[in-house]
Order: C-alpha cells, then sequence, then structure tokens
C-alpha cells in the first residue's frame, strides 16, 4: 500500500526506477503456454484471498465460541451447546442466549460493518489513514448522540437515530467540503477527504466536550460511557438493526466492489474501463456511513477496528487492493477478540471494547506513521 | 437501422470520422479554456494533438471521453452525443490511456492487462475465453507476453507504459486515446511507443494522441490537429500542417523546415538566435 501513500504525482505514476522495488515475483508460475499462464496467475492470486478470508472467519467464529463459554460463570462446552439447542435449564439460557449471545453475534457483525466502511474509505482515498474514525464519522455519530441527549430525548430509539444523522451529517457535510469545483465536473481528492474529514473531526469533538459540559453529573456519565464505545449493554434489539444494515448493504457495497478496485488506479483509468465514478462513489460513501453509523448508534464510537482491519487483511492476502470479504473476516474477528481481552478476568471490571481497540489501535498507528514517514522520507 | 445507417453515411464528409466535435466549449466556471472547437477524427488516422502547454490539448482530449462535460457544443460518437451513451458502452468504443494511473502494488502485467476487459464484463457476465484471448492479443500487439506474469512495480518506464497501453487495448476498442503517452520516457521508449501507435494504426483502429514533441508528431502522424489558446489554428495531413509559418502562430517560434531526410516528411529546425558554441 505503500504507493497509495503519495499524492498521484505524475513522476510516481510512471517512474524509470524504484528504489523500493520488491525483490518478491510471482512468475514463478512455470515455462507453460501464455494463455495457460495468465490463468495460472490469476487463480493464484485467486486462491490466496477466500483461503485468507476462510481461517480469519474461522478464527472469529472460534473467538465468539469462546466468548459465549467464558464469563463470571463459566459454562461448559456442553452447556452453551445446550443453550443454543434450547435444551439448558432456564438460568444457563439466559446467561447465553439473552446475554452472551446477542453480544458475541454484535461484535462479530459489529467487526465485520466497521471493516467493510473501512476498506470502503481507504479504498476511495486511496490512502490506509482514510478510515471512518480517522474522518469524523465516529465523532459525529457521537455528536449527534449527545444532541439528543442534551435535548432531553435520549431514549433507545432517539439515540441511535440522533447517531445515525450525526453520522450521515458529518459524512455529507465532509462529501461536500472536499469536492473540487473544477474542470472535471466535481471529483473527489484522497487527500483532500481526509485532511477535511480531519479538521471537521476536531470541530466535533469540540462540540462534543462542550455539550457534556452542559448536561449534569449523572447524564454526562452516562454518555461518557457510551462514548468510549462498549458492547458491555448490547441486547438482541441492537443486534437486529445492525443484521438488517449489513444484509441489505452488504451486497450492494459487494456489487460495488469490483468497480472501485478499479478507481485505485485513478479516476482517469477507471473512468476509460467504463467505471460510473460518482455512482461508484457515493453508493460506497453511503453505505460506509450507514454501517459506521448503526455499529456507533448501539455501542458507541469504537475506535480503529475501520482503520486496521482492512490492512490487516491486505497484508494477509497480498492483494494489491483492499478487499471486502477478507476486511469483514478480519474486522470480525479483531472486534470479537478485543472484547474477549475487555472481559478477561485481569483486567478491571466492564472495560469498554473501545478502549482496548484504542490501544491497539494507537498502536498500529503509530507504527503506521512511522513505516510511512520512512518510506516517502 | 440500415436507412439510418445510409443517412448517416451521405451525411459524413468524404473522410468518415465516428468522432467528432460540434462547436466544444469546456472549462472552468468562469475560465474558458476550449471555445468553439469544430474537429473531426477521420477514422482509421493517427490523429496527434499539437500545441503549446496549457493550450487546452488534454481538456480536448479529456472532453472526447467525457471526462470533461462541455460548457456548451457538444462531442458527437457515431452522430450520438458522448454525454448520452451510457459509461461501459462508452468504454467497448473508446479507450483511453491516461495521462497517469497508479497500478496496485504487486499486481502482475497479465492481471492489469485483465482489467482492461471490464467494460465487456458484468455482473452476470465474468471472465470468458474471448477475455482470455483479448488479454494474450494485447499482450502480443505490445510485446508484453514474455513479461505477463513480471510484477507491474519491476518493469522499467517503457515496458509500464507498454503494460498501460496492452490494458487499453484488451478493451478493443475501434478508438483509443492516448493522453501524453510518451512523457517522462526516454527517447527509445518514445519511438517504441509510436511505432506501436503505427502498428495499431494499420490494424485499423483510429488513434488519438496529445504530443510534445513537434517532429516526433510530424513523423507518425496521419493528421494533425495543432491548437493554441483552446482555438484550432490547423488541421490537416502533416504535409499541410508542418510549416514555418504555422510553428510561428502556433509555439511562437522562429523555425526552418526540412524535409526529413528518413522519411521525407517535414523536419522541424528550430532557428537559433544565440547558439550554443
Amino acid at each position: 500500500m505503500t504507493t497509495t501513500l503519495h499524492s498521484r504525482a505524475r513522476t510516481e505514476a510512471r517512474p524509470e526506477a524504484r528504489p523500493e522495488t520488491r525483490a518478491e515475483t510471482r512468475g514463478d508460475t512455470g515455462n507453460t503456454g501464455d494463455g495457460a499462464r495468465t490463468r495460472l496467475t490469476a487463480r493464484r492470486r485467486d486462491l490466496r484471498t477466500p483461503i485468507v478470508t476462510l481461517v480469519l472467519t474461522i478464527t472469529a467464529l472460534a473467538l465468539a465460541w469462546w466468548g459465549l463459554n467464558s464469563g463470571t460463570s463459566q459454562m461448559t462446552t456442553a452447556d452453551t451447546l445446550d443453550a443454543l439447542l434450547g435444551r439448558a435449564d432456564e438460568g444457563t439460557a439466559r446467561v447465553i442466549l439473552d446475554w452472551r449471545l446477542p453480544r458475541v453475534v454484535f461484535t462479530l457483525l459489529g467487526g465485520a460493518a466497521l471493516a467493510m466502511a473501512g476498506a470502503v474509505f481507504q479504498s476511495m482515498t486511496r490512502n490506509p489513514l482514510g478510515s471512518p474514525d480517522v474522518i469524523g464519522f465516529s465523532t459525529g455519530a457521537y455528536t449527534g448522540a449527545l444532541v439528543v441527549a442534551v435535548a432531553g430525548t435520549a431514549g433507545a430509539l432517539a439515540t441511535p437515530l440522533g447517531a445515525v444523522a450525526g453520522g450521515l451529517g458529518t459524512g455529507a457535510a465532509v462529501y461536500l467540503l472536499a469536492r473540487r469545483r473544477g474542470l472535471n465536473g466535481g471529483g473527489l481528492s484522497g487527500m483532500r477527504i481526509i485532511v477535511v474529514g480531519i479538521g471537521v473531526s476536531i470541530l466535533l469533538g469540540s462540540v462534543n466536550t462542550y455539550l457534556i459540559t452542559t448536561m449534569d453529573l449523572e447524564a454526562a456519565m452516562s454518555v461518557a460511557t457510551w462514548g468510549a464505545g462498549s458492547v458491555n449493554d448490547i441486547t438482541w434489539t441492537h443486534v437486529v438493526p445492525l443484521t438488517l444494515a449489513l444484509a441489505v448493504l452488504g451486497p450492494v457495497m459487494l456489487a460495488h466492489a469490483r468497480e472501485m478496485t478499479l478507481m485505485e488506479m485513478g479516476d482517469d483509468a477507471a473512468h476509460g474501463l467504463g467505471v460510473r465514478l460518482e455512482r461508484v462513489r457515493l453508493v460506497m460513501f453511503a453505505a460506509g456511513i450507514l454501517l459506521v453509523a448503526v455499529v456507533t448508534a448501539a455501542a458507541g464510537p469504537i475506535a480503529f477496528v475501520a482503520l486496521v482491519a482492512p490492512q490487516l487483511a491486505l497484508r494477509l492476502t497480498r492483494s494489491g487492493s483492499v478487499g471486502l470479504l477478507p476486511a469483514a473476516a478480519m474486522g470480525a474477528a479483531l472486534l470479537t477478540g478485543a472484547d474477549l481481552l475487555a472481559r478477561w478476568e485481569a483486567v478491571p471490571a466492564d472495560l469498554p471494547v473501545g478502549v482496548v481497540t484504542l490501544c491497539l489501535g494507537g498502536a498500529y498507528l503509530v507504527w503506521l506513521l512511522t513505516t510511512m514517514g520512512r518510506r516517502t522520507a | 437501422m440500415s436507412s439510418m445507417s445510409t443517412m448517416d453515411d451521405a451525411r459524413r464528409t468524404p473522410t468518415a470520422s465516428r468522432l467528432r466535435t460540434e462547436s466544444l466549449h469546456a472549462g472552468y466556471e468562469g475560465r474558458p479554456v476550449l471555445a468553439d472547437l469544430s474537429i473531426e477524427i477521420p477514422d482509421g488516422s493517427f490523429t496527434v494533438i499539437l500545441g503549446p502547454n496549457a493550450c487546452g490539448k488534454s481538456t480536448l482530449l479529456r472532453s472526447l471521453v467525457r471526462l470533461i462535460r462541455p460548457t456548451d457544443g457538444s462531442v458527437l460518437l457515431d452522430g450520438a452525443s458522448v454525454a448520452s451513451i451510457p459509461t461501459k458502452q462508452l468504454a467497448r468504443t473508446v479507450g483511453l490511456l491516461p495521462q497517469s494511473s497508479q497500478a496496485p502494488e504487486g499486481i502482475t502485467v497479465a492481471d492489469l492487462v485483465s482489467r482492461g476487459r471490464h467494460p465487456h464484463q458484468s455482473l452476470l457476465r465474468r471472465w470468458s475465453t474471448d477475455d482470455e484471448d483479448a488479454v494474450a492479443r494485447a499482450l502480443a500487439d505490445t510485446g508484453m507476453t514474455d513479461l505477463a506474469s513480471r510484477s507491474v512495480d519491476e518493469l522499467s518506464g517503457g515496458q509500464r507504459q507498454r503494460a498501460w497501453i496492452a490494458m487499453a487495448l484488451a478493451q478493443q476498442t475501434p478508438l483509443l486515446l492516448l493522453d501524453e503517452p510518451t512523457t517522462f520516457l526516454d527517447i527509445a521508449h518514445q519511438l517504441e511507443v509510436l511505432q506501436l501507435c503505427t502498428r495499431l494504426r494499420r490494424s485499423g483502429r483510429t488513434l488519438v494522441a496529445v504530443l510534445h514533441d513537434l517532429n516526433q508528431a510530424l513523423r507518425y502522424a496521419t493528421h494533425i490537429v495543432a491548437m493554441r489558446d483552446g482555438e484550432i489554428l490547423a488541421q490537416g495531413t502533416p504535409e499541410e500542417v508542418g510549416t514555418a509559418e504555422l510553428v510561428e502562430r502556433v509555439y511562437g517560434v522562429a523555425a526552418r523546415i526540412i524535409d526529413d531526410p528518413e522519411t521525407g516528411r517535414p523536419l522541424v529546425i528550430p532557428k537559433a538566435p544565440d547558439p550554443g558554441t
């Protein structure tokens, strides 16, 4: 992904010699005919991605299973299985089905949703920093929830709606502010989105702080807990909207994934190949923001999953571009794993999962920025 | 359909042109770049757009593929405004080699070229033997077959440009537009690209390129459009356009024209008021 860190300068596009030429060759497929070699190359690449996706999915499910079993009342595999099959006693069933299962399903789906949104924004901005939490959508969703709380209408329905409205509003604002007017009839540059997004994010961050100071202590405590990003209070009522959003938006995003990948080569090249730039951009932006907003509405802003998961998946699949499905599987595994860490007995009780992802993600971000600096220097 | 096409044929000028502009205006808000341009791209030609920096060459080329929407006038492909043609359908008729593109890191030449098949694919219709053949042919036409499994990152500048051209060729469009295809290449690679253009023209395609090198344009083009300040100063064959008077008008450079000893076409020798000794 290093190339995408740089601006699309023309010298970057066709340098005579690149200092960082990759030693690794993929051309060791043998001396078959040309057509066969083409097919072989494609098939090799095509196999790696599904395998990585499968392994990550299995990992996520294994972590989820572990999450179902562990907690203050430790369950055996047999107990959990009984509960899932409806054969357990009432107490066990309540712990597994009402408390742990919605939480685990939420971390699986929510992690996948955040990662898909992150993959979309990183691809559209052609920059590993272009994730929804860096460019202010989570902050905006928080603002929406706070406004609802200050207005005194906070509730099971109003808070999520406020968060979704805040996220979408921030997304629309960043999209419009970053739009270039010009010869292209309006285009979007990745760097502009990121810079504008960071600006908007800082602005909204201070708005959020101000809103919290206007609240009474109890309300402030409550929104601050939400603001840390926590899945402690997740119930089935949170899981249902997320499932619906993923069921609708997931296929829409996958249907546009190919065109999105082509856009990573530049707007001109993608247009030349028949990609409807504005349509793909709008669909992907809207879908990504909606997914982030739905997760944020339920659990608060969970930091860094969207930023980290697509990049880790990219490195594992070794493909040139961020894939939606591997990213989703990675996100599911990451968030489920982070929640397990948060619930670990060794850490203080009720640690919000957002704090865990923040720590992991922060370390990743520092690493990313230092390596970026080294590559460009 | 048939009566339509005969009508079209009758209306056409002696040299048929599938692609043309009609009093095309384009530019930024409040700053027009192209003013009232009417050009025809002769079918089967290698048309080169020439002119000084910032004269609107690229704007014109980009308008031809609808990367820029005209503020007035229109670009017509087979008599229909390109604005009304669906993007994917347009991409099956007109290919584009942009000025700058970015290959995904680690992508192989074959995979890059395969992306040229996108306009021929859909959600239901994925990879076919037609696609496979088109990719193999594009690789062969650009002399990239042996490099097919190499990573694009490892290629030299000239090879990389050929890989991008191969991607555009795999689109199998009758028209191909190239925006400064020789910029940033050394002379050997420049000639390689221009010779490839000539081969492609001979195989029946129509090519339009923006070039900076006047003498290369005169040598390789079959049709030249000379621009200055967003206007067309001349269009015609290299012999018609390659005059001292026109070079002076287009570039503001005093020059002498001699016969190219290699090709017999015009060769521009700039006059040197203060030559280096």
